[in-house]
């Protein structure tokens, strides 16, 4: 995993980010009475250790021990065999589908965290103001985020996309302009749309915590030396949102691979395969074709995938703390 | 912020309002839809005025089973968020509270597990599972739940404990109390609106996970993100009922993030920043 490079984590980073890991305030109490509880520091801390230990360490092993097996629940009487690394040729060297997959989970994933984050941004400026109704306003935009994801494909596809009594069609008609059956015609476009509309508002809590977190001494001392409301967000502003957006950006990354229940309800990774990603790939190969070894192989490949991703976000991030 | 013109200013406003309504139209749409009849869900423009009928709502309540899955949503959710908080409120108060040289490592490698997709965990979990006679039962999925919501538990409980100032910490000690007595009778009580943050915030994920859900669950213990989704091939035919059981299913999530907004992006950052 990761956790090496998320440890090289600014320590104390300014505005409105916590006190750090690496300085906790009881330190100082800790250490006076700190041989003394020890022991029971630690028994408190070991349940919960050994918990994720067993349900996520244990079976990612196995996982990898899987991969390199064949084996296929709907032919239990072949049972489970050594077959070194013919699951990962078969699914890098030859199966066009795994690139396809591999090719719409980038693009889902690279046009999600763009979309949702200058969308987001522009929610989060439009919110950073007083008006009257702000607090209304900020519940009503959370909402798309917090239902659940088979609801909103479910209402999306029937309610938005549906070719015939969908709304957007009626208005496109309305328009005198021709209403594509837009989960067959755009299903990638389709699943982004639905996605970045759930999401969208994660990234502006997060980027509006940025905005409201900006040191007022800073924005007032530029604009004593004459900077207009412009400059303020150009010199100000935006450089210390930047390490928000990482944040936004990093987070979303790792959940936004994940994307499921959206494609799951709304084009059953269709049509063909165009809109199919790794976790529904991975849901086919283990829960419809029963073939575990292989998609053992590709839940390894998406791990690494995810690394990467991940990694190149904390060293972007860590660069970003040090030139702040 | 700066004055500006005032009929700018009103003009942004009013663009707010008019983005935060579309963005809510669809839900809300959905919701009038569960009042409807099946003739008028699908009439379009969407009829605005109608006499509301509860029919659909009874369906859903009586004929389509939604209260099984419903009291399977509820159970799951409770129990995982509880067990989550047992083992995981310890470890925060731990790791906020006597920190040693390995507190860092242990923070991020709880981290990374998070980071973990749940695709590379969930083929050995299933054939486990199925062993164990685990798979489909509110236990299994209450287990699996539990392992998703831990690191956020242990990451934003630490973070609220970190803000108990440190002189109440240093009294207690000074007065000889135990560990335990300490973190019950003074640490606990302030860390109480967090408590109440991080519950909220690992109901709501595990109410509407899926992945997970559809993996391991078929009938007995699957949860109402799986029961909405048979919805998808709806076309056109139960607007009406989808509609009434999606209202149903997303109510008490919606009430509890927006109970729980103020501390929504904490937790969904783990902890890393507070909105």
């Amino acid at each position: 995993m990761a956790n090496q490079r998320i440890g090289e984590m600014p320590p104390r980073a300014r505005g409105g980010l916590p006190p750090s890991v690496a300085a906790p305030p009881a330190r100082k109490a800790a250490r006076a009475s700190g041989s003394r509880h020890r022991t029971p520091a630690l028994v408190l801390l070991l349940p919960a250790l050994i918990y994720l230990a067993v349900m996520t360490q244990v079976p990612f092993l196995l996982t990898l021990y899987y991969s390199f097996h064949f084996w296929n629940l709907m032919q239990p009487t072949l049972g489970m065999r050594f077959v070194g690394l013919a699951n990962y040729a078969q699914i890098v060297l030859h199966d066009p589908i795994f690139r396809s997959v591999i090719l719409n989970t980038v693009v889902i994933t690279l046009s999600l965290l763009m979309l949702t984050v200058v969308l987001g941004l522009g929610l989060a400026l439009l919110l950073h103001r007083e008006f009257p109704g702000r607090g209304v306003v900020r519940t009503l935009l959370i909402s798309p985020f917090l239902i659940m994801p088979t609801v909103s494909a479910v209402m999306w596809k029937n309610m938005l996309l549906n070719p015939v009594y969908g709304l957007f069609d009626y208005v496109l008609r309305g328009a005198g302009l021709p209403g594509p059956d837009w989960l067959a015609t755009h299903p990638l476009l389709s699943v982004v749309a639905i996605v970045t509309w759930e999401w969208t508002p994660f990234m502006m809590l997060v980027l509006l915590a940025g905005l409201q977190s900006v040191s007022l001494e800073l924005i007032d001392s530029a604009r004593v030396d004459g900077a207009g409301p412009l400059g303020v967000f150009r010199f100000v502003t935006l450089p210390h949102l930047g390490l928000y957006v990482q944040i936004a950006m990093l987070l979303g990354t790792i959940y936004l691979v994940q994307v499921f229940g959206e494609i799951f309800v709304a084009t059953s990774g269709g049509p063909g395969i165009a809109t199919t990603n790794l976790p529904y790939y991975v849901y086919l190969t283990a829960f419809q074709y029963w073939t575990i070894g292989v998609a053992s192989a590709i839940g390894v490949v998406t791990v690494i995938l995810t690394t990467f991703a991940a990694m190149g976000f904390f060293r972007i991030l860590n660069q970003a703390v040090a030139t702040v | 912020m700066t004055v500006k013109p005032s009929w700018r200013s009103a003009a942004l406003t009013l663009f707010t309002y008019l983005v935060a309504l579309a963005l809510v139209a669809p839900i809300a749409w959905m919701v009038m839809t569960g009042f409807k009849t099946e003739a008028q869900a699908f009439q379009l423009p969407p009829l605005l005025a109608w006499r509301p009928t509860l029919e659909n709502f009874g369906y859903a309540l009586g004929v389509a089973q939604f209260g099984r899955f419903f009291l399977n949503s509820v159970i799951i959710g409770l129990g995982s968020t509880v067990l989550a908080c047992l083992l995981g409120v310890p470890a925060a108060y731990s790791l906020a509270f006597y920190p040693t040289r390995h507190t860092r490592d242990v923070l991020f490698w709880i981290l990374s597990t998070k980071m973990l997709p749940v695709v590379a965990v969930i083929v050995p979990l299933y054939v486990l599972f199925s062993r164990l006679h685990l798979l489909d039962t509110r236990l299994g999925m209450i287990l699996l739940y539990t392992m998703m919501n831990l690191p956020l538990v242990v990451w934003m409980m630490r973070s609220f404990f970190a803000e108990v100032p440190r002189e109440i910490i240093e009294a207690t000690q000074v007065d000889g109390a135990s560990l335990a007595a300490g973190f019950v009778r003074v640490t606990l009580p302030l860390a109480v609106p967090g408590l109440a943050a991080t519950t909220l915030l690992s109901l709501i994920l595990a109410w509407n996970e899926f992945f997970i859900a559809v993996s391991m669950t078929y009938t007995n213990a699957a949860t109402l993100a799986v029961f909405i989704s048979s919805f998808k091939t709806s076309e056109g035919l139960f607007w009406a009922k989808m509609s009434a059981a999606s209202a149903l299913a997303i109510a008490p999530v919606v009430l509890a993030g927006w109970a729980a907004q103020r501390q929504l992006v904490r937790g969904l950052t783990m902890g890393a920043i507070k909105g």
